[in-house]
């Protein structure tokens, strides 16, 4: 199972307020340049996929390339109009999905 | 033997400056080609215009393996006009993807910020599409000190 995300956004917003996201997940984003101690290449292994939803709205989505460093962090703004609930996923290049939650309170 | 010159070491040196750049300008084109490709894909052959792209690197990155980067686009960001996409291509390393920005009217700021890998020094472009199908590009030259994709 991969690492725990972090994730900074604040907990209460007013009505109409634009906010600042911020992401990261512990991952070692494989470029798939790299090679071994015998030069064979290690194998591409990335996230290649982030994805932002607001009450199942999509906010922000990235196709994420080898170029991204490891530990991919994002930043970002969401304007909330409502309460609710951000959903965070992260997609491995083998499948595995990470995702994470995080609810506002808006007023 | 006789000694150098001045005159001949003058010379040393530059036909010496001459073939390092021409071999970087060499490997650049290549990669440069690629970059353009992939943006000419982005755009469909439609022309981007410049101005309203700004991209915040460091001038000078002495790390290549973590470059922090900010893009933005002075744009309008309603429900009907907004910017959707934002390209980035480094076009001097192996592969010059970088990343695709996706935003929604909910972004309400066409605005992101990673950290990304440069194996060496080369121009970071980006291009902007909007929901109406206008393209907007900017670009800036990174020198990178150590380099971040081999190993």
């Amino acid at each position: 199972m991969a690492e725990k995300p972090r994730l900074k956004l604040p907990k209460e917003a007013k009505k109409g307020e634009i906010i600042e996201i911020k992401t990261l997940l512990p991952h070692v984003m494989e470029s798939g340049q790299r090679k071994d101690k015998d030069g064979k290449t290690i194998p591409r292994k990335i996230i290649n996929k982030f994805a932002c939803e607001f009450n199942d709205k999509l906010v922000f989505v990235v196709d994420l390339e080898p170029a991204i460093a490891a530990n991919p962090y994002l930043q970002f703004h969401a304007k909330v109009e409502e309460s609710g609930r951000f959903k965070f996923s992260w997609t491995d290049d083998d499948g595995t999905v990470t995702t994470a939650e995080e609810n506002i309170t808006v007023s | 033997m006789r000694q150098l010159s001045r005159r001949d070491a003058l010379a040393l040196g530059v036909s010496g400056a001459a073939l390092t750049l021409f071999g970087y300008e060499e490997h650049a084109s290549a990669a440069a080609k690629e970059a353009a490709d992939q943006i000419a894909k982005f755009t469909g052959g439609k022309t981007a215009e410049g101005g309203r792209i700004s991209i915040e690197l460091p001038e000078i990155a002495e790390n290549g393996n973590t470059v922090p980067l900010s893009v933005s686009v002075d744009a309008p960001m309603t429900a009907d006009n907004y910017v959707s996409e934002i390209l980035v291509v480094a076009d001097g390393n192996p592969n010059p993807g970088v990343a695709t920005f996706h935003f929604s009217p909910i972004s309400a700021t066409a605005e992101a910020s990673t950290r990304i890998r440069l194996a060496t020094t080369q121009n970071i472009i980006a291009v902007a599409k909007t929901s109406k199908g206008d393209f907007y590009t900017g670009q800036k030259l990174v020198k990178v000190t150590i380099g971040g994709c081999g190993g």
